[in-house]
Parts: structure tokens; C-alpha cells; sequence
């Protein structure tokens, strides 16, 4: 690990002001993600900036009637509030299905969206990686790439983006709150806010240096049924092969986003034109595109079968 | 003390504190975190610096040059010490690889070098500034594309054969054919590999984890090529081991390496990721079976052939061993070929040899007896035999393999199974029952113990065997109890230190056994000392409740110690009554499992397993190993994967997220049912081993179960479900 100064911040305008100040600086929640990345020297920040005591770790209800998550509530908090389990039960199965109690409890939404990939080769630093280490390749591509992408990858990065919180959110169209140096704040789009890999992997999320995260907004409840269904090769503590988060509504429409799948978390509002035709034709759609590996071909036949049995369980 | 004619009563027959479901002795120190672990021998040594080891980048090739200049001036750094400067290194004669690579490199992170710094951090940060550049060499690193080179191992019998295989194959009325594969295996056992060591002068003393403590001081000095009386190996915990730490390891070379150079003690563990490519693993084989059998069930010819691949001077994956001896047959042969593979060196991991031999054998059993419509069970009891196949003028010492399997049938319900696979669901669950035989040899070694008794009637017992978990703590105080007439709390064990009589150590399921023999030995002799002290014919003297009787006179073991004391010490002896029976240990599994017919992902839902390993000296700590066996039997069944990149050389997934081991949530339900035996070849404890018996047969029985579930038969381990999703039943 590469030694690093330390602060902890007050407020958000402080936590944004001191990574302005310090180039290398990084802010630091659970520190269940980046700790690990530290010491690999995966990342080598020169500086944290503890975000734990800025006061955003509330869930509140917004004007709109819906969410607003405070950016340090701690995964199991999020799972267990009463009105994420009401209202956004996809989200609380998706949280509950994510790592382990332990690191849940010190997991935060901001952390857990910004997770970086699980990939093998990213976490080697002997191996060519273009995501730590632009410019030097890829040894993924040809490799061992079993847990890899087959939407949106490219020449020169083919990971998933790891988190089963975001597929949740990516389906139930959550917006992600921001602050910069200078005071402005953003309001993101799930939907845009991961990207994907291109020929820039190293740039995971359009967050811009030193931009903080305060919290994310969920709309108001859209009913329905809701489904997390994440498929792996041992029962608990296993990331996903592939998750399918899913709401279906009684008229058979719906939202579906896909995890383990892509840089980030999956969803075509094209392929759920067609839920009314049922999964399979929500299959090929999402999946027409696709390029797997060889490793990773059979993520094209349990995404088909895991929508099947998601969308068949919401049917009951 | 000579074993060479069956066990008759001895003292320990009396069963008082031997043969009871007793807690841990070490049990307390444990869950308080208060048993020294080899890194944690603070008070023994005192300013220690901390040692971190960088593996080398490349799977093969050598190294053009090393800078060190940024990591010598980094801060805290004491010493770096890499093969350039270590001087004179040789190779224990344990090790295929060297410890210490360079300017050849053996195997993907082979260690390079190890920088000693005052703090952990330091050496960590330090060896990253470590640049070596590299000229790599081309390797093999595929099983299959090397199987076409590979030869008959000359370090051990290549070949086996009785009859006429080929003929009788050929002639047989119901046959099989098949090939299976099980993959490299890691021992991810939850303590790293770590050593403390400390020069004092030319004397060198290690606190480390190693199970075989003489093979360890003897490999050390052999290294160093300094003399062995120099070499003090300390390992009284180890935080598990399974065949990993059987050797001398790069943690305990580096250590001594860096506190050489550094002039102070130094710490070195071993960092998980690299656990994976600097140590060893089990072999990956590809194993090919051949059954031919009578229309009725009787197995005319059997033939069974592995490959396996290892670093040049390595040794094959000993995979047909069972199948030596396991069922009958007139007619057989097995091979072992053993390729050349660039990859880490490959060795022995819990039941070596059986586990993945049995992976193998008992699906093929399970296939044939489906083409010949005999229930497995019945098949396999239809191809028992109390004879050694190969020399049948050599009897089993015990073998009650069908009592296993018919009392594991009714207990675990099996009649309820399906004999048509793919026919039970439970909701989205399709639902199978698997079995398989369980089979391990019993081996005996040689183990050597001192007990001394003390005026307060303290007995303590000392031998260099160790405790990996496994119990020997406990079984050996129970046995010292039992003869000595005393209460366990009376009791003292001290383990794992190479200053105590050279013991059998923990490997091969034989350190139960064998060192409680070696127990057994020393308090024989003490018997005697305190007996002649008192005058006492030891023959007829009793020993009973802290006192020892003749006829109606009755000492206090305390008087007879005396104010200094008595002791014995020595070591248990084999004849040759493991040539004239073959010694083994037996048992079923049985394992039920469900296969979600959406996703394909495989859950087991509950286990059995029937074990006959002789008497049962505790059957608390027996039913521990064996339901922790069960477990990594479950983990070779349904993820473990050490998966290579083929380009590279090296196991890519080489930390506990990528290399996946069973957790609580995948083992819901474990019973464990002992048969209660005697063996009196074994030894004077008439008990064998059971450690590696719980694992030997599970995967095999798993991927039964799934078969039965699916009717897809997967002969590629693991079975994860893009194994058989192509083929199960299409969702409406
Ligand atoms: C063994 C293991 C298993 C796991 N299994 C799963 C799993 O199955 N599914 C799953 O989804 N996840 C899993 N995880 C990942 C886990 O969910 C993440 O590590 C966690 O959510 C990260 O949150 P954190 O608060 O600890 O983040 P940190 O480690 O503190 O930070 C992560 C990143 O976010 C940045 N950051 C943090 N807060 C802010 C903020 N407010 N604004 C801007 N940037 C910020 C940090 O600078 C850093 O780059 C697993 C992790 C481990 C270690
Ligand atoms: S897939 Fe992406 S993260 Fe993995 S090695 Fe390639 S560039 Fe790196």
C-alpha cells in the first residue's frame, strides 16, 4: 500500500473542497472496496477524505413521493427500511443477495454504486489491464473470462460492473445526487450514470474528479411485483453469474434490467415493449446484440431461462 | 515398542476416557484467540521485523535483472533479500521447485525476493518498488494437449495388472467406457502459510505451521545446508493444512533468509493471493475407466488409466489407487502417466490420490450399474471383496464397506430414490439421490512421545506430532488418561516442537492412529518405571483412578513420581502386518441435491455418511473431520476450479472470491454414523484413520445425486450449472 494522508470532513461543501484541493485525493466510506484496492496498490490515492460523518446517511421521503437516500446509508440499513421493502422490494432482495452481513454493515449506496470490477486479471497487477493500468491491454480477452461481459464490450475491457444494488436500482429508474467543488449539484440518471467500457474502461462512472455523491432519489413507487433473481455457483457470498431484476405489473408490462452481464447494469426500454409477448421475446431483444466468449456463452441461455422463471414467478 | 502381532486387550479396552464424545482440550484457548498461531508468538520473540514475499510475474523463463535500488531506499527497509545474494541455496528433498526462484523461474509467483522493513506495510509498499525484468520462455500449461507426452512415473508403480484385461473387456457382455476430468484444487485453508524465524547465532529457530515437523527441520537444514541439531521447528496451532503444509514452504525459507540478512527475528505470512501459485496444489487428471461386467452384475474386468502433469521431477496424481483395491474382478489394470506442465507445483491434498480417483470411479460405477439396471447399491455389494484384488492371498484386516452402504440405505432413506433419473420435483427443485463408496487406506508410521509424571500427579505428554485441527491434542490426552489411569485434566499435551521424540505428524489420515500408538508406547514405559520403582510385577499392576494397585496394596501415582519425578519415552514400531492385510478404512455417502430446473444451479439439501475406520478414539473430533471432509467434498463436487490461462501459466483465480469453497448456506444438513469396530492390525489403539475417508466418495456421490435429479450426466468436475444447463428440460 502507498502511504496516504487522511481527513475526515464535516460536510459535503468540506469533503468536495478538500478533494479539490488535493489532486490524488479519493473519498473513503465503507472502505470495504477501496481498502482492499489499496493494498493490492490497485489504487495508491495519496490522500482520503472520510465521508462517514457528513449527516447523509438518512432515508427520507421526497416531495415527489419518493426516496431520497442519503449516500452513506449503509447497505443493511437500506435493505431493512421498512418503506424499500414496502415500496421497492426489488431493491431490498437485491441488497440482501449482495455480499455478506458483515460487509453489508459497512457498505454505503455511494461505495456500492462506485464498486469497481471483480475481474481476475484487474486485481493481478503482473497482468496487462487496460481499466488499472490504460494503454496496456487486455489479458482477459483470450484469458479466463468466465465471469465476463457479453453486452457492450469492448476491444479493450470486457468486465462487469460486480453490484447487484445497482441492477435494482437501474430497473427501478433511480437518480443519483451530486456535488462539485464550486457548489453545483447534479441530478443523474441511472441510466447514464455507469458507462461503458469503450476505449477509456479506466473511466467507469461520468462522475468528474473530485464530484461527491449525496444521495440517491428513487420515484415514486411504480407497484407491482418485484423480483431479484441472482444465479451463482454457491448458495450465498458469490457474486452474480447473472441477476435479473424485474417489476412486473399485472397488465404484464414492466421494467427488467440485467446484471452480470455488461460495465453496467443492463436495460433496453425496447426489449420490454415486448413483455406482453412474453420472456422469450424480452430475451432476444436484450440479447440480440450480444458477443460472448467462449468462457461466457452460457450467460446467453440462463439469462433467457432466469427471465422466464422471473417473469413466471411474477405471474404466480 | 514393536507392533508386529495383532492387538490383544490392552489397558486401553477399558474405554473409560478413550472411545467418549469429548470437548477440545485446546478448544478454550481457541475461541478465546488466546493458542499461538505462528505468527503470533509475540512474547517468544520480541522485535520482530516483518518480511514480505514477491513471486515472481511469469510462469516460466528467468530473470534478466532485478533493480532494487527503489525499494532499499524506501522507507523502514532493512534487508531484500533475493537469490543473487542469499548464497548457496539447495533444494529439501520434499520440494520439487525451489523456494527461492532466480534466475530461473520455476512457476507463476515463485518467490524472488523478500523484503524485511520495521513494519508490514513498509515491506508491502517496499517489494512494489521492486522492478525485474523478465525473459519468459515458453511453457506447457494445458492437461489435455500434454496427456500426449506424457510417461510412466519412475518415482512410483506405473503399472498395475491381473488377468487378461483386454480379453476380458473385449468379451464382456455390459461395458463402459468413459473419460473424466477433476481440476487443480486449492487447500484454502483458512490460516496462510506463516513463520517467525529467529538466528541465534548459527542455531535458527522457526515458529511456524507445518504438519510434519522432522520433514520440515530435515528440509530446512538440507536448504540452508547447515546441520539439522541447528534447526528448531515450533508449530503447536495450525489453523489448517490439508496436505499444504506437509512441507517446507517459502514463508519459513524467506523468514530465515530475511532474519540472516536483517540480524533480527523476521515475520513472514504468506498473502492470500499468493497462496494460490507459490504453494502447491492437487493435480488436475483426466482419467479414463473401462467396467465390463456379467449381464447379472459381476465385474469381469476393470481398467483404469489417469493422467496427471507436474513440474519436471514432480510426481503423478496417484488416482487409481483405489481402484486397486476397492472391488473385485478377475481381470485388471491400472496406469498413471504423468505429463510435464510449467504450472505450480503439484502435490498432495487431503486424501491424495482417492479423492479424485473416486470422483472418477464411483460416477462410473454409478453409470454402469444404470446400464445394467441393478440399483447402485446393490451393484456394489454384488462387487465386494475381503481379498486384496490384485494378490488375493492378501486378506482385508477389516472391510465392512457393505454394512456401510446398507445401514447408510436405510437411514438416509434411499429406497424412496428414483432409480429413473429426472423424476422428482419439488417446486422449481428437480430432486436426486446420489451414493458412493468410501475408501482410504490406513496408514501406519512410526511415532515416537515422552510422558512425564510429576509429584502432583501432572502427567504431560510430549512428541513432536502436531494438531491441525484435527484433534490430536485431545485424542492423545484421552489415550495418555486411559493408561496412565488418570483424569483428562491431569493431562498436559505439548505438540509440534522438534525439541519432543519424532512423531508420525498429520498427513494420510495416519496421525491419530499412528500417534496415539507412539502414546501408547511411552506410557508402556512408564508403566514399567513406576512399577519397578514400586516393586510391582507390571504385568499385573493396575493403574486406575490416580493410584496403581497390586493385589490390595494401593499407591497414589503421586508418591510413586516421587519428588522427581518418572518418565518414559518411545516410539511405536511397525512389523510387517500392514503387507501381510491390506489396512483400510471404508464408508457410503450419500448426498441429496436439487437442481433448480430454471438456472441449473446445483444446492445439496442433506448428506450422510456411514464411516468403518476402526475404534472411534473420540467420536466428537471424528465426526468434526468428517463432517468438514464432507464439506470439501461438496466444494470438489460443485465449484472448486483452480482455472488456468493457458497463455499465461498460471491459476487466474488465485483469492478466496475467485476460488470458491463451500459456505454454510450451501451444507444445510450432515449426519455422520460410525460403525463400531476394532481393528487389531492397526496398532495397539486398534483405530485407523478417518480424516480423509469423510471426503473420499462425496463429489462422486453429488454428482450422482445430480444426475438422478437431471438426467444429465456431467463427467467434467466441478458441475456448475453451464455443465448441463444446455440440457435440462425446457421451461414452458
Ligand atoms: C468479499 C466481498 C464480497 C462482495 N460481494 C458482493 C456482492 O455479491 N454483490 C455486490 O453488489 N457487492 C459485493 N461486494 C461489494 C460491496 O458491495 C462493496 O465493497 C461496497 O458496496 C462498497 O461500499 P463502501 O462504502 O465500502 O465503499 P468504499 O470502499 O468506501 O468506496 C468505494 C468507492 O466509492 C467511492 N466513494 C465512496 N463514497 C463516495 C461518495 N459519497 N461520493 C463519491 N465517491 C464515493 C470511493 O472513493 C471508492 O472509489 C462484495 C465485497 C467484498 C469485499
Ligand atoms: S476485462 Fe477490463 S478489467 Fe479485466 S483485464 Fe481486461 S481491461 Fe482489465
Amino acid at each position: 500500500m502507498k502511504s496516504f494522508t487522511y481527513e475526515r470532513a464535516a460536510s459535503p461543501a468540506e469533503a468536495v473542497a478538500a478533494a479539490a484541493r488535493v489532486p490524488d485525493a479519493k473519498f473513503i466510506a465503507g472502505g470495504t472496496n477501496l481498502l482492499d484496492l489499496m493494498k493490492l496498490e490497485i489504487e495508491t490515492p495519496g490522500h482520503l477524505i472520510d465521508v462517514n460523518g457528513l449527516g447523509l446517511d438518512k432515508i427520507e421521503p421526497t416531495n415527489e413521493g419518493g426516496l431520497r437516500i442519503g449516500a452513506l446509508v449503509r447497505n443493511t440499513d437500506l435493505a431493512a427500511d421498512a418503506r424499500v421493502r414496502r415500496d421497492y422490494g426489488v431493491l431490498s432482495r437485491a441488497l440482501l443477495a449482495g455480499a455478506s452481513g458483515q460487509l453489508r454493515n459497512k457498505a454505503t449506496t455511494a461505495g456500492n454504486l462506485l464498486q469497481r470490477t471483480r475481474c481476475p486479471y484487474f486485481y493481478d497487477t503482473n497482468m496487462p489491464c487496460n481499466k488499472r493500468q490504460p494503454g496496456s491491454g487486455c489479458a482477459a480477452i483470450g484469458g479466463f473470462s468466465r465471469q465476463h461481459a457479453v453486452l457492450g464490450a469492448s476491444e479493450a475491457c470486457i468486465a462487469v460492473h460486480p453490484s447487484d444494488m445497482a441492477v435494482a436500482m437501474r430497473a427501478l429508474d433511480a437518480t443519483v445526487e451530486t456535488v462539485k467543488a464550486n457548489g453545483t449539484t447534479r441530478s443523474i440518471a441511472i441510466a447514464d450514470f455507469h458507462r461503458l467500457p469503450g476505449d477509456t474502461p479506466d473511466k467507469e462512472t461520468v462522475l468528474d474528479a473530485g464530484e461527491l455523491i449525496t444521495a440517491v432519489t428513487l420515484p415514486k413507487p411504480i407497484g407491482g411485483t418485484h423480483i431479484y433473481r441472482k444465479v451463482r455457483d454457491r448458495a450465498s457470498y458469490a457474486f452474480a453469474l447473472v441477476s435479473v431484476a424485474a417489476i412486473v405489473q399485472r397488465d404484464g408490462t414492466g421494467n427488467v434490467a440485467l446484471g452480470g452481464v455488461a460495465h453496467k447494469p443492463w436495460r433496453m426500454e425496447a426489449a420490454e415493449a415486448q413483455m406482453p409477448r412474453g420472456a422469450t421475446a424480452v430475451a432476444e431483444r436484450l440479447l440480440a446484440d450480444a458477443k460472448p466468449t467462449s468462457d461466457n456463452a452460457f450467460k446467453l441461455p440462463l439469462v433467457r431461462r432466469t427471465l422466464a422463471g422471473a417473469l413466471a414467478e411474477a405471474k404466480g | 515398542m514393536k507392533f508386529n502381532t495383532p492387538a490383544t486387550t490392552n489397558p486401553i479396552d477399558q474405554l473409560k476416557v478413550v472411545g467418549h464424545p469429548l470437548d477440545r482440550i485446546d478448544g478454550p484457548l481457541k475461541t478465546t484467540g488466546t493458542a499461538p498461531y505462528a505468527y503470533e508468538h509475540h512474547e517468544g520473540v520480541a522485535n520482530a521485523a516483518y518480511g514480505h514475499v514477491l513471486g515472481a510475474a511469469i510462469a516460466k523463463g528467468r530473470i534478466a535483472s532485478m533493480d532494487l535500488s527503489r525499494a532499499k531506499a524506501a522507507p523502514g527497509v532493512i534487508a531484500i533479500v533475493t537469490a543473487e545474494n542469499a548464497g548457496r541455496l539447495d533444494k529439501g528433498s520434499k520440494n520439487t521447485a525451489k523456494l527461492l526462484g532466480g534466475p530461473d523461474i520455476e512457476h507463476y509467483h515463485q518467490a524472488v525476493a523478500v523484503v524485511v522493513a520495521e513494519s508490514f506495510e513498509q515491506a508491502r509498499a517496499a517489494a512494489q518498488l521492486i522492478r525485474v525484468d523478465y525473459v519468459k520462455a515458453d511453457g506447457a500449461f494445458d492437461l489435455s494437449d500434454a496427456r500426449k507426452s506424457a510417461t510412466p512415473p519412475t518415482d512410483t508403480q506405473a503399472d498395475s495388472a491381473r488377468g487378461d484385461f483386454t480379453a476380458a473387456f473385449a468379451a464382456a457382455p455390459v461395458t463402459l467406457d468413459e473419460t473424466y476430468s477433476t481440476p487443480d484444487q486449492a487447500h484454502a485453508m483458512m490460516e496462510p502459510h506463516a513463520t517467525i524465524a529467529a538466528w541465534t547465532g548459527d542455531k535458527l529457530t522457526l515458529w511456524t505451521s507445518n504438519q510434519m515437523i522432522a520433514w520440515g527441520v530435515d528440509d530446512m537444514a538440507a536448504t540452508l545446508g547447515i546441520p539439522k541439531q541447528n534447526v528448531r521447528l515450533v508449530s503447536p496451532f495450525i489453523g489448517g493444512g490439508f496436505g499444504g503444509k506437509l512441507f517446507l514452504r517459502a514463508d519459513a525459507l524467506m523468514a530465515a533468509l530475511g532474519a540472516r540478512a536483517a540480524r533480527r527475528p523476521v515475520k513472514v505470512a504468506l498473502s492470500r493471493p499468493m497462496m494460490f501459485n507459490n504453494t502447491t496444489h492437487r493435480p488436475a487428471t483426466i482419467q479414463r475407466i473401462r467396467i465390463g461386467a456379467t449381464p447379472d452384475g459381476k465385474i469381469t474386468a476393470v481398467g483404469h488409466e489417469s493422467w496427471s502433469g507436474d513440474l519436471p521431477g514432480g510426481g503423478p496424481e496417484l488416482a487409481v489407487q483405489q481402484t486397486r483395491l476397492l472391488y473385485a474382478g478377475e481381470n485388471r489394470m491400472t496406469a498413471l502417466r504423468l505429463a510435464v506442465l510449467d504450472l505450480p507445483e503439484g502435490n498432495a491434498m487431503r486424501a491424495p490420490g482417492e479423492a479424485p480417483g473416486l470422483m472418477a470411479l464411483e460416477i462410473a460405477m454409478d453409470e454402469m450399474a444404470e446400464k445394467l439396471g441393478m440399483d447402485p447399491i446393490a451393484f456394489r455389494v454384488a462387487n465386494d471383496t475381503q481379498v486384496d484384488p490384485e494378490h488375493p492371498d492378501r486378506p482385508f484386516s477389516q472391510r465392512r464397506l457393505v454394512e456401510c452402504l446398507q445401514l447408510g440405505a436405510e437411514r438416509f432413506g434411499w429406497s424412496a430414490r428414483a432409480a429413473q433419473p429426472g423424476r422428482v420435483r419439488d417446486g422449481d427443485w428437480l430432486v436426486g439421490m446420489g451414493v458412493a463408496a468410501a475408501f482410504r487406506n490406513n496408514l501406519v508410521m512410526k511415532s515416537g512421545a515422552r510422558v512425564r509424571l510429576d509429584n502432583k500427579g501432572m502427567l504431560t505428554v510430549e512428541t513432536d506430532m502436531t494438531d491441525i485441527g484435527t484433534g490430536s491434542y485431545t485424542v492423545i490426552a484421552q489415550t495418555a488418561a486411559e493408561m496412565m489411569g488418570l483424569p483428562l485434566e491431569k493431562v498436559r499435551v505439548r505438540l509440534g516442537d522438534s525439541s519432543f521424540p519424532v512423531s508420525a505428524g498429520s498427513g494420510g489420515q495416519w496421525g491419530g492412529n499412528s500417534s496415539t500408538a507412539g502414546v501408547y508406547a511411552a506410557c508402556v514405559k512408564l508403566r514399567e518405571a513406576v512399577a519397578q520403582k514400586l516393586g510391582f510385577n507390571s504385568a499385573d499392576a493396575v493403574f486406575a483412578n490416580g493410584d496403581v494397585r497390586l493385589g490390595n496394596r494401593s499407591v497414589p501415582l503421586t508418591e510413586a513420581a516421587g519428588a522427581d519425578g518418572l518418565s518414559g519415552e518411545d516410539t511405536m514400531e511397525y512389523g510387517d502386518l500392514s503387507e501381510k492385510y491390506q489396512q483400510s478404512t471404508f464408508g457410503g455417502h450419500f448426498v441429496e441435491v436439487g437442481v433448480d430446473v430454471v438456472t441449473g444451479e446445483v444446492r445439496v439439501r442433506r448428506m450422510l455418511a456411514v464411516c468403518a475406520a476402526g475404534r472411534i478414539l473420540n467420536p466428537k473430533t471424528a465426526r468434526s473431520q468428517v463432517i468438514g471432509a464432507m464439506t470439501m467434498g461438496v466444494g470438489a463436487a460443485l465449484m472448486e476450479d483452480l482455472k488456468i490461462d493457458k497463455r499465461l501459466g498460471f491459476f487466474v483465480n488465485h483469492d478466496l472470491a475467485g476460488y470458491e469453497v463451500p459456505v454454510h448456506a450451501d451444507i444445510p444438513h450432515q449426519d455422520v454414523i460410525f460403525l463400531d469396530e476394532t481393528d487389531p492390525m492397526s496398532s495397539p489403539m486398534k483405530a485407523k484413520g478417518v480424516g480423509e475417508l469423510g471426503i473420499c466418495g462425496v463429489a462422486a456421490a453429488t454428482a450422482n445425486a445430480i444426475y438422478n435429479a437431471t438426467g444429465v450426466r456431467v463427467r467434467d468436475y466441478p458441475v456448475t450449472l453451464d455443465k448441463h444447463l444446455d440440457r435440462l428440460p425446457e421451461l414452458s
